[in-house]
């Protein structure tokens, strides 16, 4: 796999599908609904936890999947953002994780081989989407208590191994680590990854969050710094996605892409929310600003986070064909 | 193999920023003092674990001018392994200090892999050898790079150190080799330490020691392509310990010879090393005979020389200057920057300057904290420096504690008030909720956190059961706020009375006003971030709560209101559409009264003591960057003494303004016959309506409105022509700063900026005025639609009254260019000495022009963004290209022209 993404990715400039989250959340699903016939009695509420949708509501999960597809996507993220031990805590729904990214990454890979059957010119790809988790391993929950750590790099490896392991076995062609607040927590996702063999040759993307206007990470990190904390791993491609707007990554996407000796990804939110925590973003508003880092040459793969719609990805479709991608520099 | 170094990448290291060591790096200072091994203090600090003294030292070291900081905790009678752990995550929380790369100096492997699992950043693992043969040294080397680390590699191999210049080249290469042919280690991660040995030991086979590291360094860099050469250089002075000046000295002429050769990292104390060219001469000659091994004697001339030397107090650490400011200061700095060293001490000196615990908190603290909470908001300081603030403020308050506990026994008006927090259900995100539990728990107030995900019926019952004095909610995914707002409503059916404060990432002022206040009649209040919950708690707790609770009330509805006629729009309909959708007026119900005034009539001079009083001066406080209303803001906390004595500065020099007549006023009215066309107003000369005066053109909102509401154009307030109906509409400009140049003249030459900028606002403020006394004056007497009108200034500001006086450029016209239409009517420029710029604004600056419309249905509102259909229909209109339209609408496009 590694081979054709790679080679993809050297000749054209890829699209990334757009939020998972949003888009369930369009579908305004009640607690029945999440806990399905399956789990009905469970003994916490499961509304909210939009992964276990992979489980109750298949049919819905691979329509949205269908509808990013439909619009130009050629990668499309499984359904996993919180499938770890540590997120899914939050519902004592933990024994469910090899389940959940198991069933995630089979759904997606049939649209996704459904599509690639249909035009086999253009393949599509399913990321593996591996998330932060709801735990920071290098600040501290307790203020009184500063060199208290609620989650340790151990407890980290061992539940992004088990999440990888299952996404794997499901059948997806890369892993995409992101929405990285905590560089620390990357690190230990990426060595459980370079822990599993069958990793080996798998294209790996990571993809940070910069939180706020001190264009910094959570965790404190600038986008440069960063990015070195990470370039001992087998990365594929690396970039930005949620939180900002794409007007407001610019900067720091432009670090990436001056010292990066890898690919580079943004997948950025639908604008910043309003005052109501929704996307105002249109499609035309975001793909103008999506095609200045084409024009500027910043990117290779270009997507969307919360707040993006299929109508977004269209637009950033019809933009990925006008440009050529950007070259991956000589190591400096 | 090793030849080609066409293509290596710079040794490049991360804390919070990047470090990146290219062949014009100058050399690289890594400090020393955070090692147990070197420093008896750091020792102590451990085994007492007496971890914030052991974090100063870490600072003192970054403070320095340490650009990566080493860090060891390798002795018998301490826990390694869980020191090297608590004292790395402590560093992590202190942003000053982890912003640089961690060295992890360890002999242990285990202590070495505990640590690196603690760095976000890509340290440095000190050190690694062949001592224990080549599986362990490669094993090694390759699970430090899965975490992301760089290494520094001993001369050291399993028949043990090397101590020549031959055996420091052949462990080198070695090593290098299989790093880079057997795991592909990257060659810029190799950082080579060569072994610094003592000199003048008195010991023969020492003499060499120096000069093998400088040829050993030299050969590396020339051979081994990529690596680089480190070492710490205290071992070399090792024999003059007790004499600082020598050691120093050695120091400065060991580094200014190793970097010469190669070396360009190094552990150096920079507290401990003299400037090279400060050296004396002579002294610093015996020096280098020593570490070049010039003379046979050297060593003895040193130690003759070093005698003599006084064994002189070693130099201070930098002088902390912020200490020498006022209390208030201090603590401010201290909290600003997080540091903890003074915080008792200067918190003792403020209670005896303040007498009363709770005002040291409430003045000089909560002072610092704004601060913090002010940088924070705007990017300038992140999280983990919040996080560290609070820890000092909690020290803080932890002092004054048991102070406070006297207070309250003396006198028992203090009682402690409990706060409910929690994260609501289906969120779970709680860091922010976290530190807001924290800050007020620093601030004495009790905490009943239920922590994530908490069903509205649980937070209910505990806020019942519990006695709660408020309830904190936090969420920050967007399905939170729907549950923000059903868990007000739930306290309002269950009719409690307490506060609730909104907060966390997705919440917002706007949303907590327009959908969360309406539906509790309890105070409701947004808190913006943690720094804030401190105020707003003590705000909702403290004596003036009705007064606090009525302001946020007034507030909010202010917001609410003013929100409803700005919703943001999303979708747009077209012109035609819009059009449709005009407001539609009965006009066969409608009788407008004819005015007494057809034409113009101009006012020259009212008398300013009559304009006075219709000014609304909440504007003026907003202009000197005072923010609350009139006259409340006189009672405001902070701002209120600063607003009082700026109203009598105002109000005297109105006094001499109406004195001197230094300013004087002038307005134009007009009213005329006329009638609507579209989205224009046709002007007419007479009854007659036969003789067109001018059109005026208005644009139409075009962004879909929620069912029922129409999209608005001024001109719907008009009657349309082919109503028959005879309507009116009236024009006016006021100007209140005619003479006002020979006073600013006047004030400039007296170089007072105050009075300048005041005469300015208050010019502006008589202007609006003058402006709300004729609209009355047309209301009652020129039009006379509203005779019986009662004046009332308050009413007038709310804009309570019949008719409205939109002004072109403001939010219901904001085309600008129709003031010339406007000034032309009036005829402004010849009868009041106004004029238009190029860009159409007016002069004097105090001035205002507008329309009149005297349909009871007028309202304002703000037209939002148009589409390219209404521009091109309005350049069509106005005679003008669809280029020109755009430039002057630019504001309002909602496409990119």
């Amino acid at each position: 796999m590694m081979g054709q993404f790679q080679k993809l990715l050297a000749e054209r400039v890829l699209v990334l599908d757009g939020a998972m989250g949003t888009s369930i959340q369009n579908y305004q699903f009640s607690e029945a609904d999440y806990r399905g016939d399956r789990f009905k009695d469970h003994h916490k509420d499961l509304m909210g936890n939009n992964d276990l949708l992979s489980i109750t509501k298949p049919e819905i999960i691979k329509e949205i999947h269908w509808e990013f597809l439909k619009a130009g996507a050629d990668i499309i993220e499984t359904n996993t953002f919180n499938s770890t031990s540590i997120s899914q805590a939050d519902y004592d729904t933990e024994d469910l994780v090899p389940e959940i990214n198991y069933a995630s990454a089979r759904l997606a890979k049939e649209v996704a081989m459904e599509f690639s059957g249909k035009d086999p010119s253009k393949p599509r790809f399913v990321a593996g989407s591996i998330g932060p988790t709801n735990r920071t391993a290098s600040i501290s929950s307790d203020v009184n208590n500063p060199g208290f750590r609620s989650v340790s790099f151990d407890d980290l490896v061992e539940a992004y191994r088990e999440q990888t392991l299952a996404l794997i076995e499901g059948g997806v062609d890369l892993l995409l680590v992101e929405t990285i607040f905590d560089t620390l927590n990357a690190k230990a996702a990426l060595f459980a990854i370079q822990g599993i063999s069958a990793c080996k040759d798998m294209p790996l993307m990571v993809s940070a969050t910069i939180t706020d206007a001190s264009g910094r990470t959570l965790s404190g990190q600038t986008p440069e710094a960063f990015l070195i904390s990470v370039s001992h791993a087998p990365i594929t491609c690396v970039g930005l996605n949620c939180a900002l707007g794409a007007a407001q990554l610019r900067p720091y996407l432009q670090v990436l892409a001056n010292s990066a000796p890898f690919f580079v990804s943004v997948h950025p939110n639908a604008g910043l929310p309003n005052e109501f925590g929704d996307y105002d973003q249109t499609p035309e508003q975001m793909a103008d600003q999506i095609e200045l880092f084409l024009k500027e040459g910043l990117v290779n793969i270009i997507g969307g986070c919360c707040g993006t719609t299929p109508e977004h990805i269209k637009a950033l479709s019809n933009l990925a064909e006008k440009y050529s991608t950007r070259p991956v520099p000589e190591l400096a | 193999m090793i030849k080609d170094d066409l293509a290596i990448p710079y040794l490049k290291l991360s804390g919070l920023e990047p470090l990146i060591i290219s062949p014009d790096t100058n050399f690289v200072n890594i400090g020393e003092r955070t090692n147990v091994t070197g420093s008896r203090r750091f020792l102590r600090l451990i085994k007492e674990e007496n971890y914030e003294e052991a974090l100063s030292v870490a600072l003192d070291q970054v403070r320095g001018g340490a650009q990566i900081l080493d860090v060891n905790m390798d002795e018998a009678m301490i826990d390694g392994k869980s020191a090297m752990v608590i004292f790395l995550n402590l560093i992590a929380s202190e942003p000053e200090i982890s912003r640089i790369p961690i060295m992890i100096d360890s002999s242990k492997w285990e202590i070495i892999e505990a640590g690196l699992k603690c760095l976000q950043g890509k340290g440095v693992v000190n050190s690694i050898s062949l001592k224990e043969g080549e599986q362990v040294f490669l094993e090694q080397a390759q699970k430090i790079n899965a975490y992301g680390a760089a290494a520094v590699v001993m001369a050291f191999d399993e028949k043990g150190q090397a101590d020549n210049y031959e055996r420091r080249v052949e462990i080198c290469e070695r090593s290098y080799r299989l790093l880079i042919e057997k795991i592909h280690f990257n060659p810029q991660d190799i950082i080579f330490d060569p072994n610094i040995f003592p000199v003048a030991t008195g010991m023969e086979e020492h003499r060499k020691n120096a000069l093998d590291y400088f040829q050993a360094t030299r050969w590396i860099r020339e051979h081994l392509p990529g690596a680089q050469v480190s070492g710490g250089v205290s071992n070399v002075s090792f024999s003059f310990r007790g004499n600082n000046k020598v050691r120093e000295a050695m120091h400065s002429a060991f580094l200014f010879h190793a970097i010469q050769h190669g070396m360009n990292m190094g552990i150096v104390n920079p507290t401990m090393l003299e400037i090279y060219d400060d050296i004396p001469k002579d002294f610093l000659e015996r020096v280098e005979d020593v570490i070049l091994d010039r003379k046979d004697d050297a060593t003895e001339r040193l130690v003759e020389f070093a005698g003599r030397l006084k064994n002189d107090v070693s130099k201070s650490i930098d002088v902390q200057e912020w200490r020498n400011d006022s209390v208030e200061d201090r603590l401010s700095h201290a909290l600003i920057k997080g540091i903890v060293d003074f915080v008792e001490q200067d918190t003792a000196e403020a209670l005896e300057k303040y007498q009363i615990p709770v005002k040291v908190i409430e003045g000089p603290l909560m002072d610092g904290m704004n601060v913090v909470g002010d940088l924070f908001g705007s990017g300038k300081m992140f999280l983990p420096q919040v996080v560290k603030s609070a820890r000092v403020m909690k020290k803080a308050v932890a002092y004054l504690e048991p102070f406070m506990e006297a207070e309250r026994e003396k006198s028992n008006i203090y009682n402690a008030c409990r706060v409910l927090l929690a994260t609501v259900k289906g969120d779970v995100h709680d860091i922010g909720k976290n530190i807001v539990g924290v800050v007020l728990a620093c601030n004495g107030y009790e905490i009943v956190d239920l922590g994530v995900m908490v069903p509205a019926e649980k937070i209910l019952q505990t806020a019942r059961e519990q006695n709660i004095d408020m309830i904190g909610l936090s969420g920050l995914i967007t399905p939170s706020l729907d549950q923000m707002v059903n868990l007000a409503s739930e306290m309002e059916r269950l009719k409690m009375k307490i506060p609730l404060l909104i907060g966390g990432a997705t919440t917002s002022r706007l949303h907590t006003a327009v959908k969360i206040d309406p539906v509790y009649r309890g105070t409701v209040l947004h808190v913006l971030d943690a720094s804030r919950s401190v105020p707003a708690v003590s705000a909702l707790k403290g004596e003036g709560k009705e007064k606090f609770h009525q302001e946020i009330k007034t507030e909010y509805a202010a917001l609410r209101e003013s929100h409803a006629s700005r919703v943001s729009q999303k979708q747009y309909l077209t012109l035609a559409e819009a059009r449709e959708n005009k407001l539609a007026i009965d006009w066969d119900s409608h009788h407008e009264t004819k005015p007494n005034l057809i034409g113009t009539e101009v006012f020259n001079d009212l008398p300013l003591e009559h304009i006075r009083q219709y000014i609304d001066w909440t504007p003026f406080f907003q202009t000197w960057m005072l923010k609350g209303k009139y006259p409340e803001i006189f009672d405001h906390p902070e701002v209120g003494e600063e607003a009082t004595k700026l109203y009598a500065d105002a109000n005297q020099m109105l006094d001499e303004i109406i004195a001197d007549k230094s300013l004087r006023t002038g307005a134009v009215i007009g009213i005329f016959p006329a009638n609507s066309t579209g989205d224009d107003v046709m002007v007419f000369k007479d009854h007659q309506r036969s003789s067109k005066l001018t059109t005026v053109h208005f644009l139409r909102q075009q962004g879909k409105k929620a069912k029922g509401l129409p999209n608005f154009c001024l001109s719907d307030f008009v009657a349309p022509e082919n109503t028959g109906i005879a309507d009116f509409f009236g024009f006016f400009t006021v100007t209140a700063g005619l003479g006002i140049e020979s006073l600013l003249q006047k004030y400039q030459a007296q170089l007072d900026d105050y009075k300048s900028i005041m005469v300015k606002a208050i010019a502006d403020r008589l202007a609006e005025a003058l402006a709300e006394l004729m609209h009355e004056k047309v209301r009652k007497e020129l039009w006379g639609y509203a005779p019986e009108e009662q004046w009332n200034s308050q009413s007038l500001i709310k804009e309570m009254y019949r008719g409205i006086r939109p002004a072109p450029g403001y939010p219901a016209c904001p085309d600008h260019t129709e003031k010339r239409i406007l000034f032309d009517i009036l005829q402004a420029e010849e009868r009041l000495d106004m004029r238009l710029t190029e860009s159409y604004a007016m002069y004097p600056a105090a001035s205002v022009s507008g329309y009149y419309f005297g349909n009871p249905e007028s309202r304002y509102f703000g037209l939002g963004k148009i589409g390219k259909d209404q521009v091109q229909d309005y350049a069509v209109r106005k005679a003008l290209s669809v280029e020109e339209t755009e430039k002057w609408l630019m504001p309002n496009l909602k496409y990119d022209p």
